[in-house]
């Protein structure tokens, strides 16, 4: 792998950037592989760099029915926090922050983390006891959070109406959580696989797997049979399609969680603001749209586009808390497709088949778990077992009724 | 003419050349005619540099005449405010107007950001992911944001009055050009509902600056005619200065209506939901630029708007005009300008086969043609000077002119097409992306689906014929991506169009690519040697042109966003100096009085000692009555209904299929087949919803109806020891002694003045409590009743937050505070009730299972502090270990500092806590660690007999 | 957003209703076994393609009635009430073709 850096790019500049290489090759599908990764999305591109570097299993091919980092990947609103509530859920994905705040060099691609802080607001007394609840715990898991008083909260974040229909009583903010550059991810994350020989192979769609005596053996594909000695399924937003592939179900329900982006302006906005009760989320791009998350339509969708209601309903509350935002225009509003679990914890581990993995029910927030879940997915196929951090993530939680409920403890879904 | 309008031509043109406007634009006054766009009335003024690209900084004029505009975007106040990012090709010239350019300092005209541009190649697409990765991003990253963004956000407050409105109608007609009216009069002459949607200010399209012939008439007498008819049909409305902006499930169509967003007495913006039975596109095509050298100088605009400035302003664009085409329908524009006295020097064709019949035209005006030939550079700075091009035999040539006018081609203007699921097809004749499959329900008519008119023999070809290093060829004008750009791109294999259009940012501006996504396609495809067609295109997304914000919000704002529930009495409280907090969507009185805790203390101190008062009214109340009803609800509580006695009342719980408590509350039998249910107040209509829900869908073979009675009983909840006294002196109420009406007893009747009542003797706060139901309308008038009765100042109201320190001390728990979406019925205290029944309960499968049965889960507990003197609020956790192996045990879920007790106290959830009373353990809040014991969660009055008293 | 025939009301858009998920199957019996009320409590066959749905006309007759609706193209193919049978809806290979309406 050819680096980037400063002075390569001056070197390169001086030849008309004729130098750059293939940032990955286009591979054909071969006959067999040690490990077929299923979608070529952050966690399935991560689950193969780190199978590559950390297990030295480098007969890996990545399979993507479409692009690269073209499902959620690409279409998420790009927030990396590890305020958690549960200690399994803080200690996963602050694992994965901190290999966020090393991923550029690691990588060796800017990934554009931006720790610009992420601030979650409470509007009533009560809310406010909630999220002290939650600070707390997120204090006790170690990792960083401090709660603001309304005057404070003005102070950093002064576009914000505090007198609002519900007015803000206060609120906490994790200075380490912030924004990256999603393309970034996938395609930083597909280059380095690349470079340790991972193959990526795009326009490969999975049409069902062969498995005997319980066991995988394979997978066919749109450009044919593939055999392999493990496959591992990361197609948030499709798990149960494949699932129902390899016959089983799984606890997740589809639908389509939407986003959109305003006009680019000027910076305005330094922090992430998200108010869990307003349904309110925003921040600012580093290219100047306010990007702002929405909720999922509700109700099952396999169509990656948004309806008008909740639109309605997320431009009234972020204008509610920022009224100067009123007369900006809405340039473009997207979906995607998000798997969306019982208890809004993550599905990763093993499965039913012998030798088939699943990381899937990433729900609304699947992006910044990328990094640890690449990483504890590559450790569980490469060793047959959980990674210790995943442990409590697996598909027999719904049996035991051990779930692990973010969103009823802390009042926040993923 | 106006000698302050140099370049406007004597007459013509649909301007009001009776009247001038006034306007300011960058600190200087211009004048104009009603009828003009900033744009025009800015070329007639003889402007050129009207903007500055968003990365490099180059200057930039005007490229078209319409909502494609990727450079003349201004910043505009119309006593608005200063909105960014306006498009001057389609804002009307407003007196009085004043509109900025954007992204420049300390002038559109000299620019200090044009640095960027003199050392462009050290930043070409992608740049950033290469470098600023030590010591880390965040340590350039405000740099990089500061350049980035176009505009500034609004200044001032926002004026405008947003509304929405819902209309049906059996035809949409999205484009009022000669085929959008065409297909309105043959669907209005149906007499068919029609709708005709027009993003200009005025209806006719093309033929506004473009006269034909249709059917034998001139097309202004035609359109005309059209109009008049139209305006005639009852069944018809026309909408201008309105986009149809996004298409969505089921053929609703949304419609950003300005027409009368620049009104100065009180500006409107109206955001339509249009459900159409059928949708009729006509929104006509969009001309794509051709690339060459420096195509991106002032001067250099697309041949159609060159057109459309000559003829519907009457603005000549410039003296001397070069063509640059690749199709016939830029020729169509050329002569058309020429002939309306924009002398065209010479036409570059790069097609070989120009037909002869233009070749003529062209012969008849004395325009040069250089068909086959190659166009190269533009020459000029700040403005073009000239054109160099290789001609057919591969000789450079020179053309010397002021403007050059160029034409890549037509592509159907097909986002709303494509966001209602129809399917594009590369035609390969006319080298873009056309209509193939229709969605249902959906038709294309005119240049949108592909018929563009000005065709003769020769086909389209690529807009891409230059070398890809002819000097810097821009694709996309506003994020600066040039050929190079796309041609590094695919050298890095970015070659899905996706992949393409992410790294270079190409299409992504604020015009969503409209001039520029077709020159990428037609680069990628040429540079991997596939066609279009099988590179494909990008997805469009909603919104077709950008909408503001606060339109699709509509009126939702301030006491109109989630409007809050107020109670019946809430104007009694306010008098009575109640504070009031939001308690799910209810105002509720909090406290009374100015400062809270010594408020709430007063308050709970009352209810102790003599007789307080509190508004229960939001107190859920779901009546359920028919012969099913106890079996019906025998099956939602965790508790036995079936052997409760009419008139009588029993607490009971309500969990989710889960076996996570979700709801508690009293229910009540009054008689053998009516119940009336009481949930927690901020989950009535969720809890009714839910019973229904249950009754409809899997126990329908139950008779009963439940019945949502919340809103009509107002609730007076009167507890203390002198509650009995105060609420007996209601004349007509039954005998209320402890003897014939006991604790958990219900009745119902009518006072002496024949008002009814209901009357459940229930207590949250411990104390002898009784809940008198009347009609809602009458909440405040018993209220001063019980008030009088009791004698000044005797009856204290209480708000909320006492009753929260009142139940906290008597360990009663609060769902959703001291339970969460985890806690199951044993985990409160509640295991023996789960056990003793027998009979299926809803969730009561759930906790059988292995997780829901372990000891070590979290359990209620009360728990006091050691240091009586300190305090510790709710959301505070129970810890073990020190710094870094600390681990939560549960949490402290309500905690108050008790005035009855004088010491601060609580109730939490710690793991195994049945087992832990009398435990010490450490309570943690924000770094602080306070030593607490463990006790019973009730402190008050554990034997119930204030209670049942 | 959707426009859902309503049995008793007629058609009306998707605000007036409220989502009830994927049609469950029946409750299993109180001494089902662990893995079996697992299965009824939280998998869903969740289909790309045609799905029996609960929807309530929440804010109009009140009144649950089932849907069979296309997730992909959000077609909606038939209604029918609550407790009853669905009806035979052929049209599962339409999906793609149609984008959306």
């Amino acid at each position: 792998m050819r680096g980037y850096s400063f002075p390569a790019l001056v070197g390169r500049a001086l030849r008309g950037h004729r130098g750059w290489p293939k940032a990955w090759r286009s591979a054909e599908p071969e006959r067999s592989y040690d490990v077929i990764v299923i979608g070529a999305g952050g966690h399935g591109l991560a689950t193969a760099y780190y199978l590559a570097k950390n297990h030295g299993i480098t007969n890996v091919a990545v399979l993507e029915k479409g692009w690269l980092g073209g499902g959620n990947t690409g279409r998420n609103t790009q927030v990396t926090r590890s305020n958690y509530f549960w200690p399994q859920s803080a200690a996963f994905f602050e694992r994965s922050l901190k290999l966020y705040e090393n991923l550029s060099r690691e990588l060796n691609f800017n990934v554009m983390l931006s720790q610009r802080g992420i601030l979650t607001l409470a509007h009533s007394h009560h809310e406010m006891e909630a999220l002290r609840r939650w600070t707390n715990a997120i204090r006790i898991n170690g990792i960083d959070s401090e709660v603001m008083t309304p005057s404070e909260i003005g102070k950093l974040v002064p576009l914000l109406n505090l007198d609002a229909r519900f007015p803000v009583h206060g609120g906490f903010i994790q200075r380490r959580g912030g924004i990256s550059r999603h393309d970034a991810v996938a395609w930083g994350y597909a280059r380095a696989a690349n470079a340790l020989g991972v193959s990526i192979v795009q326009q490969c769609e999975v049409t069902g797997f062969d498995i005997a005596d319980g066991r995988v053996a394979g997978v066919t594909t749109s450009r044919g049979s593939i055999a392999a000695e493990k496959v591992c399924i990361c197609v948030a937003g499709h798990t149960s399609v494949l699932a129902a592939k390899a016959g089983f179900r799984v606890p997740i329900t589809s639908m389509a969680l939407q986003a959109m982006v305003s006009e680019p302006i000027k910076p305005c906005l330094d922090t992430v603001v998200l108010s869990p009760a307003i349904h309110a989320y925003v921040s600012q791009s580093d290219r100047g749209e306010l990007v702002l998350g929405g909720g999922a339509d509700g109700y099952n969708s396999y169509a990656q586009r948004g309806g008008i209601p909740l639109l309605e309903e997320n431009l009234a509350a972020l204008i509610e808390l920022f009224p100067a935002f009123s007369r900006l225009r809405l340039m473009r509003q997207w979906a995607g497709i998000v798997d969306i679990t019982p208890d809004t914890t993550p599905i990763m581990g093993l499965t039913p088949v012998k030798n088939l993995y699943l990381s899937g029910g990433w729900g609304t927030g699947g992006y910044k778990a990328i990094p640890a879940g690449g990483e504890t997915m590559a450790h569980t196929v490469a060793h047959d077992a959980p990674h210790p951090l995943i442990a409590d993530f697996g598909l027999d939680r719904f049996e035991s009724g051990a779930l692990i409920d973010e969103g009823a403890a802390s009042g926040v879904a993923h | 003419m106006s000698p302050s309008q140099p370049l406007r031509k004597a007459q013509g043109g649909r301007i009001d050349r009776t009247r001038t406007v006034a306007f300011r634009f960058d600190g200087r006054r211009y004048l104009g005619h009603p009828g003009d766009t900033l744009a025009s009335a800015l070329l007639a003024n003889g402007v050129k540099v009207m903007g500055r690209s968003m990365k490099l900084h180059r200057p930039r004029g005007v490229l078209s005449a319409g909502v494609e505009e990727p450079n003349a975007l201004f910043s505009v106040d119309w006593g608005s405010g200063k909105i960014p990012s306006i498009r001057a090709t389609v804002m009307p010239a407003l007196d009085g107007l004043v509109a900025q350019s954007q992204n420049c300092f300390p002038s559109v005209n000299f620019d200090l950001g044009r640095a960027l541009d003199f050392t462009h190649r050290l930043w070409p697409a992608g740049f950033y992911y290469k470098m600023f990765k030590w010591p880390s991003w965040r340590a350039f990253e405000w740099a990089v944001r500061r350049t980035a963004g176009i505009g500034r956000l609004p200044d001032g407050t926002d004026r405008t009055r947003y509304r929405h409105l819902n209309s049906h109608c059996d035809v949409l007609v999205v484009g009022s050009g000669p085929s959008g009216l065409a297909a309105a009069l043959e669907a209005g002459r149906r007499g068919e509902d029609v709708l005709v949607v027009e993003q200009d200010v005025a209806f006719g399209g093309s033929l506004l600056h473009d006269p034909m012939a249709i059917d034998g008439a001139a097309s202004d007498d035609w359109l005309e005619a059209a109009l008049a008819e139209l305006d005639g049909m009852d069944n018809v409305r026309l909408m201008a200065n309105a986009t149809a902006a996004g298409c969505y499930d089921h053929n609703l169509v949304t419609i950003h209506d300005r027409s009368a967003a620049y009104r100065s007495d009180g500006p409107v913006e109206t955001f339509h939901k249009v459900r159409a039975r059928r949708i009729v596109l006509a929104t006509g095509a969009t001309e794509q630029p051709m690339l060459f050298g420096n195509n991106d100088l002032p001067g250099i605009m697309l041949a159609g708007a060159v057109h459309a400035y000559v003829g519907r302003y009457a603005v000549n664009c410039g003296q001397r005009v070069a063509g640059v085409v690749n199709n016939d329908a830029g020729w169509h524009s050329l002569l058309a300008v020429h002939d309306a006295g924009t002398a065209v020097r010479a036409i570059v064709d790069t097609r070989g086969d120009v037909e002869r019949e233009l070749l003529d035209a062209a012969e008849e005006r004395g325009i040069a043609v250089h068909p086959g030939a190659t166009p190269l550079t533009a020459r000029g700075s700040s403005g073009v000077r000239g054109l160099r091009f290789a001609a057919a035999n591969e000789t450079t040539k020179q053309v010397d002119c002021d403007l050059i006018a160029m034409s890549g081609g037509l592509n159907p203007t097909t986002q709303l097409y494509s966001q209602a699921g129809g399917k594009l097809r590369y035609d390969e004749r006319r080298h873009c992306f056309v209509p193939d499959k229709d969605p249902a329900d959906l038709d294309v008519v005119g240049a949108a689906s592909g018929s563009f008119g000005w065709e003769n023999g020769s086909s389209v070809r690529p807009c891409t014929v230059a070398p890809v290093r002819t000097g810097r060829q821009w694709v996309d004008f506003q994020h600066d991506v040039t050929a190079a750009d796309i041609e590094l791109a695919v050298r890095e294999n970015y070659v899905s169009v996706e992949h393409m259009k992410r790294y270079t940012t190409a299409g992504m501006a604020v015009d969503q690519g409209k001039t520029s996504n077709l020159g990428v396609l037609s680069l990628l495809a040429q540079l991997t040697g596939r066609s279009p067609g099988e590179v494909g295109t990008t997805t469009a997304r909603p919104q077709f042109m950008p909408v503001t914000m606060g339109a699709i919000a509509g009126n939702r704002r301030g006491d109109f966003y989630r409007p809050a529930k107020r109670l019946a009495a809430h104007d009694w409280h306010a008098g009575e100096g109640a504070v009031f907090d939001d308690y799910g969507a209810w105002k509720r009185p909090a406290f009374y009085g100015d400062d809270r805790d010594a408020s709430i203390a007063r308050e709970v101190l009352a209810v102790r000692q003599s007789v307080g008062f509190f508004d229960g009214s939001p107190l859920g109340k779901i009546e359920v009555k028919g012969p099913d009803a106890a079996r019906f609800l025998d099956r939602i509580y965790v508790n036995n209904v079936l052997t409760l006695k009419p008139g009588r009342v029993r607490y009971g719980l309500m969990l989710n299929e889960n076996g996570v408590v979700i709801d508690d509350g009293v229910f009540v039998r009054q008689d053998e087949d009516h119940f009336l249910v009481n949930t927690t107040s901020g989950n009535a209509e969720r809890i009714a919803a839910w019973l229904e829900e249950w009754h409809q869908c899997e126990f329908f073979d139950m008779r009963l109806v439940l019945s949502n009675v919340t809103s009509q009983w107002a609730v007076a909840t009167l507890a203390g020891p002198d509650a009995r006294a105060v609420l007996q002196s209601l004349p007509g109420l039954i005998d209320l002694s402890t003897a014939s009406f006991p604790h958990l007893r219900f009745a119902a009747g009518h006072l002496a003045d024949g008002m009814p009542y209901r009357l459940q003797r229930v207590s949250f706060s411990g104390e002898q409590s009784y809940e008198l139901s009347v009609p809602s309308n009458r909440a405040a008038s018993i209220f001063e009743r019980l008030q009088a009765a009791a004698g000044p100042g005797k009856l204290v109201p209480i708000g909320v937050e006492a009753l929260m320190v009142l139940r906290t001390e008597k360990g009663f728990v609060h769902v959703g505070v001291d339970t969460d979406g985890t806690t199951n019925p044993l985990d409160i205290g509640f295991g023996a009730v789960v056990d003793r029944k027998q009979r299926d309960f809803i969730g009561a499968r759930s906790l059988a299972r292995p997780n829901d049965r372990r000891t070590d889960r979290r359990q209620l507990v009360g728990f006091e502090l050691l240091d009586r003197n300190a305090s510790v609020p709710a959301g505070a956790h129970f810890v073990t270990g020190s710094n870094g192996g600390r681990r939560s045990e549960g949490f402290v879920t309500s905690a108050c500092d008790s005035p009855t007790l004088g010491r601060t106290i609580g109730i939490g959830l710690i793991e195994g806590g049945f087992g832990r009373k009398g435990e010490e353990v450490l309570v943690y809040d924000s770094g602080r660690n306070l030593p607490a014991r463990i006790v019973d969660p009730c402190f008050y009055d554990p034997s119930g007999e204030r209670m049942r008293a | 957003m959707l426009r859902i025939p309503c049995p008793y009301c007629g058609e009306r858009d998707e605000a007036e209703f409220r989502y009830g998920g994927e049609v469950p199957g029946s409750i299993p019996q109180t001494d089902v076994g662990d893995q079996a009320w697992a299965d009824y409590l939280f998998a869903r066959d969740n289909p790309k393609g045609l799905v029996h749905e609960r929807w309530c006309h929440s804010h109009g007759c009140g009144q649950w009635f089932n849907v069979v609706r296309d997730t992909v193209t959000h077609r909606i193919h038939a209604v029918y009430g609550a407790g009853e049978a669905p009806p035979v809806v052929d049209c599962s290979n339409e999906s793609q073709a149609d984008g959306g309406r």
